[in-house]
Formats: C-alpha cells, sequence, structure tokens
C-alpha cells in the first residue's frame, strides 16, 4: 500500500493551486456576484492545458492519470467550484466520450481541439420530465437520410452558453425505455438547435446553466455517437469518471470551508477568547477534519482504481455519494462556527456553502448512488 | 536569436523566510523560496519575444546551491527552451561583482547569445547591480529598467525606460542586455504540459572549472565588497501630539519646527 503522491500528481495539484489562488481567487466573489463566468479565464485555462487533462499527448492533451485529474479538479475547487464543473463536464464527459466512443472521424473533427480548449463540451440527459429516469427521455431523433431530425428540450445543461459541441441523449424507439436511447454530438451552429432560458441559480452561480431547444435540428448521422439505441450505456460507463470529478469537487469545497472555519474561529474573540478555544468549536473542528479525511481517501481510491484499469463503478458512487455528503455537513458547521458573519456576503463561507449543495444533487442524487451501490451489492455480477 | 535570462531564487517573503540572524549578518535561507519577481518578468518577456519574432532560442541560468534547480525548472515549465545550472562550492559568499562576473563567463560559455534579459534587482539583496555588472564584463551596451520593447530586430532593439517622471525612449544595438522592471508584463502561469516538460528536462551544471574561473577572482575571493554589519533599523517612536486650543497649538508647532531647523 502506498499513500504517496508520485512527482508528476504533485506538478500538476501546484499548478492547479497556482491558478486557482493567482486567477480565480481575485474574481471568485465578483462572478459569483454577477452570474457570470470571465472569458479571459477560460481562455487562460486552455492555453495552460486544462481542458485537456486526461486526453494523451498525441491527441492534443496532457495525458495523465485519473488520481493527477482529481487532484486538480480539487485544487481548482477550493477556490472557485464554478472553474471546476466547467472542467469536470468537459474532460470527464466530452473528451471521454471522443477517446472512448468517437469514430476516427469524430475524434478529428473535435478531439483535438477539445483538449486544448478551443472547443468546449457540454453534456445533456436532463429534460424537465428525464434526469434520474432516463427512461422518460422524450427528446426524439428520427433518421431521415443521412440526418437526424431532433425535436426536445434539455435542461439544466451545464457550459451550455460557452459550449461548441453538446452531448445529447435522444429517445429513437420509446418503447424500449433505456434500451431506445441514441447520443450524438451536436455542433453548437446546428440548424434547429438554440439555447433556451439560464437558470437563476442558488450556486455555482459563474458557470452556466441553461435550456437547450431543438425544433427540427438536423443532426448528420456521422455525428451519432456509436450505435442507435446504446446511448443509456455508453451514459452509464462516462458518468462512473464523472461521479469521481464530481466526489473531487465535493471535497475542495469541504476543504475550503474548514480553511475557513479554522482561520475565523482563531480570529473571533467571546467571552475573553478565541472562539477555537472552546471544546464546542474543537469537537466540530475535529469531525470536520475526519470526515474530510475519509473523503479524501475514498475519492483517492476511487481515481486510483480507475488507474489501475479496475472495475470501480460502485466505488465511483460511493465516493461521489460519500464525499458530497460529507461536504454538505462540512459547510453546515464551518458556517455555524463564524455564527452571524456566515449568513453575509462579507465572508467566504456564504459562498461556499451556497455552491455546495449541488454536489448531491448533479450527476446523480445521492439517493441514485445510493441505488447504484445497493444494485452492485445485491447483483454482483450485474 | 538566442535569448539568455539570468535568474535568482530568493526567500519567499510571504512565507516569512526573509529574516537576518543576528549573530552572522546573514541571510537566513533556509525556508520557502521564489524566483525573483523581477526574473520572473524577464523569463516572461523572452517569452512574449519567442511568440512575437520567428525562430528565438529561449535560455535560462542560476548561480546557486542544487535546489536553485527548482527555479530553473519553473523557467522550463513556463516555456523556456534550455537551462543551466552554475552550481560550485567555488562560488559561495560571492557579491554583486563576483555573481556578475560569473554569470558573465557562463554567458561567454554557452555563447551565440543576442539578449540578455535581466530583472531590474533582487529582492534580497535589492542592489541592482548584478544586471549592468554583466553587461560591462561581456562589454555590451545595456538599458536598465525597461518597461516596454517597442522594436526588436536582429540588429537593433527599441524601448522604453522607465524614469521617476516619465520614461526615455532608447535604440541599441543588438547584442545588448536590458533589465525590466514588473510593469513590462504579467508572467504567465506554468502549464500543464511545461510542468510535465520541466520535470523530465535534464538540467547541464557549470562548474568554476568548466568556466575556466580561477578561484580568485569568483566566490568569497573574488568579492570586494565587505559587509560591516547588518542591522534591522529601530522601529520608530510614537511622535508626539499637541494638544490644547488652536491659538496655543500652531505657535507651538511652529516653534517646533523651527527648533528642528524644518525649515
Amino acid at each position: 500500500m502506498d499513500f504517496e503522491f508520485d512527482d508528476i500528481q504533485i506538478e500538476m495539484q501546484d499548478a492547479a493551486r497556482q491558478f486557482a489562488l493567482k486567477r480565480l481567487k481575485p474574481l471568485v466573489a465578483k462572478m459569483d456576484e454577477e452570474s457570470h463566468y470571465e472569458t479571459s479565464l477560460i481562455k487562460e485555462l486552455a492555453e495552460l492545458g486544462f481542458f485537456g487533462i486526461l486526453v494523451p499527448e498525441e491527441m492534443g492533451g496532457i495525458g495523465i492519470d485519473s488520481l493527477s485529474y482529481v487532484l486538480i479538479i480539487e485544487e481548482l475547487s477550493k477556490v472557485c467550484p464554478s472553474t471546476s464543473v466547467m472542467l469536470s463536464v468537459h474532460n470527464s464527459l466530452l473528451n471521454e466520450m471522443l477517446m472512448q466512443m468517437g469514430t476516427d472521424d469524430q475524434k478529428k473533427r473535435f478531439l483535438k481541439k477539445a483538449a486544448e480548449g478551443k472547443i468546449i463540451g457540454a453534456f445533456a440527459i436532463t429534460e424537465p420530465e428525464a434526469g434520474s429516469d432516463a427512461a422518460g427521455t422524450k427528446t426524439k431523433a428520427v433518421l431521415d437520410g443521412d440526418n437526424y431530425i431532433i425535436n426536445g428540450t434539455k435542461t439544466f445543461i451545464t457550459n451550455a452558453n460557452i459550449a461548441d459541441v453538446f452531448i445529447i441523449f435522444t429517445t429513437t424507439k420509446p418503447e424500449a425505455k433505456t434500451k431506445g436511447i441514441t447520443a450524438f454530438f451536436v455542433e453548437k451552429e446546428t440548424k434547429g438547435f438554440s439555447l433556451g432560458k439560464k437558470e437563476e441559480k442558488m450556486g455555482l452561480r459563474a458557470s452556466s446553466t441553461m435550456e437547450l431547444v431543438f425544433i427540427d435540428a438536423v443532426v448528420p448521422v456521422t455525428n451519432r455517437i456509436g450505435n442507435e439505441n446504446e446511448g443509456f450505456k455508453y451514459a452509464m460507463k462516462l458518468l462512473d469518471g464523472g461521479r469521481i470529478g464530481i466526489a473531487a469537487q465535493a471535497l475542495g469545497i469541504a476543504e475550503a470551508a474548514f480553511d475557513e472555519a479554522i482561520k475565523y474561529s482563531k480570529e473571533r474573540k467571546q467571552f475573553g477568547k478565541a472562539i477555537c478555544e472552546f471544546q464546542a468549536i474543537q469537537w466540530m473542528l475535529a469531525d470536520m477534519a475526519t470526515d474530510i479525511e475519509a473523503a479524501r481517501n475514498i475519492v483517492y481510491k476511487a481515481a486510483w482504481m480507475k488507474d489501475k484499469g479496475m472495475p470501480y463503478s460502485r466505488e465511483a458512487s460511493m465516493a461521489k455519494l460519500y464525499a458530497s455528503e460529507m461536504s454538505n455537513r462540512v459547510v453546515n458547521k464551518a458556517l455555524q462556527i463564524h455564527g452571524g458573519y456566515g449568513y453575509v456576503k462579507e465572508f467566504p463561507i456564504e459562498r461556499i456553502y451556497r455552491d455546495q449543495k449541488i454536489t448531491q444533487l448533479y450527476e446523480g442524487t445521492s439517493e441514485i448512488q445510493r441505488m447504484v451501490i445497493a444494485r452492485s451489492l445485491l447483483n454482483p455480477n450485474r | 536569436m538566442h535569448i539568455i535570462v539570468p535568474i535568482k531564487q530568493v526567500p519567499d517573503p510571504e512565507s516569512g523566510a526573509a529574516t537576518i540572524d543576528p549573530e552572522t549578518g546573514t541571510l537566513r535561507r533556509e525556508g520557502a523560496s521564489i524566483v525573483n519577481p523581477f526574473d520572473m518578468n524577464a523569463i516572461e518577456e523572452a517569452l512574449r519575444i519567442k511568440e512575437r519574432i520567428p525562430d528565438v532560442t529561449t535560455t535560462v541560468i542560476t548561480m546557486g546551491p542544487p535546489q536553485a534547480d527548482k527555479a530553473l525548472r519553473l523557467a522550463l515549465a513556463m516555456g523556456i527552451d534550455n537551462a543551466y545550472l552554475i552550481c560550485d562550492a567555488a562560488f559561495a559568499g560571492s557579491d554583486t561583482w563576483a555573481t556578475g562576473y560569473s554569470l558573465s563567463s557562463a554567458i561567454r560559455y554557452i555563447g551565440n547569445f543576442d539578449l540578455v534579459i535581466c530583472g531590474k534587482q533582487a529582492i534580497d539583496g535589492d542592489t541592482a547591480q548584478v544586471g549592468p555588472g554583466i553587461a560591462a564584463m561581456l562589454g555590451i551596451p545595456h538599458i536598465s529598467s525597461v518597461r516596454k520593447i517597442e522594436e526588436i530586430g536582429n540588429d537593433k532593439i527599441v524601448v522604453e525606460r522607465l524614469m521617476e517622471d516619465g520614461y526615455d525612449v532608447l535604440s541599441m544595438d543588438i547584442p545588448c542586455l536590458i533589465t525590466v522592471v514588473k510593469e513590462i508584463n504579467e508572467p504567465r502561469l506554468e502549464s500543464l504540459k511545461g510542468k510535465l516538460r520541466a520535470k523530465k528536462a535534464e538540467i547541464p551544471t557549470l562548474k568554476a572549472d568548466d568556466l575556466n574561473l580561477s578561484r580568485d577572482d569568483i566566490g568569497q575571493n573574488g568579492s570586494p565588497t565587505k559587509v560591516i554589519r547588518i542591522f534591522t533599523p529601530p522601529k520608530r517612536e510614537g511622535g508626539e501630539i499637541l494638544k490644547g486650543e488652536v491659538e496655543e497649538v500652531v505657535p507651538a508647532l511652529a516653534q517646533k519646527l523651527l527648533e528642528l531647523k524644518i525649515f
């Protein structure tokens, strides 16, 4: 057993930390307030290689392991989870889909540009009546010669306003439910495709979340991902990796909240001493640190299993479930330690508290993670 | 065009590492270190020239202990092509004269240079002597405190030199040396790919013998500077506050100013 990072993992973590502290920290409060992501940051993230973390070097990426990727997402999330979700969707969903399922032509058209951040990705499963239950997908694709004609609406789509390529899931055989789902790469300029309303969110406000509208959208057959009706399978496979990314994000958010709690509890004086000297606060800090440490181990282990080529679906769900629930407990205690000051925008914990909640909801709610875990326990051979 | 950037590793002021040992009067260097901030601007400017005109090679050098390797790797991660570590116990105790001499010898050894870019000064010694010293020892012209490169070609460079009350526009033949101020640019961060490349890079070490340097001219022996004493200036005391009615306070203040011979 080895709990040490290798040199490359340390370097990658350092690169992300530098970006987070030097570039994101000065802007994070403003971007949250204005619900807007600074375009210059996207350009710089692209130049530095953050859009091609897992893509091999010969395909234009950096080609490092999943554990390095987790460390990068964790570091960025300590300062700006809106940045980490943007990168998580792009790296673990668009790039991974291209690498796992892309045809040579699709890879040629999209992968190098995506790895260099010249095009940005989004991933769209959720619909007004489908989310956790993909069988409820109403967005319909009908083959018409060399094209599919797509109609429907997708909701809550991260990166919508900055994305150039959208992975969308449609039904091509509604009666077959999840066995009738077909996935496509849809380009921004596609005729009949447009962006709908922008969501006003509680947290992660710098990250855009929008509706996608398809009205007789014409998508060429060459943009179909894999085989017809097998899209659900591809999505599930991809989401295992995505869940590790969100688990790392939840971990980073919790660490940020913890750091704020430590700092505040040393500064704040009541009854003639710093509040960190009271046992009530110390016990909270001790529980928070222990909880974070447990999550860190489970998240890193899931990434390590992926890197080793081991089956990691259950561990990815466990990591996502534990880390996101843990981060909820930690931000809650961190805000409690701040007292009334935690409830005002002057202190970062107010934003961290709002940003945290989504980690228990997206890329599979905590309830869905428990379903996945339970299924794998009860039917280990599935 | 070949650009050489000499850099220095300095104590990180934010880590609290920059303190003076009261016994020996020397700078404690055991704490965290960073690349001298002005040298970061020098690295960045070399990279910008490389992006601006074709066929530019960039090289970074530093004189220091083996740990200074870290500073060179940072430059490589930012995009610099080559690095050399000038490292030998014989260089220990160098003042600005011996440092300038050793660095200029290393630059001659590396050879074929067109432009040397230094930071204006190092934030630990704060002398601003090494850059101009290198130029003098190499026998090339230099302009210090450059805030902008207006034009650069193979034969000539036109720069803006920062002055207290504005700036000068100056032209200089190449080969030459410039020292740069922080206003010239915002240094880029290390890229992921750059870090991977830097991690793997082989960095040659140059020793005093490689540069054919006599022990009399380098290190402590080659340093004419004698440090008599280093001390932290005493904290300023609180001063005196005159209290009372305006009619009393104003003449009292005037009297004190006269006594202090301020006018």
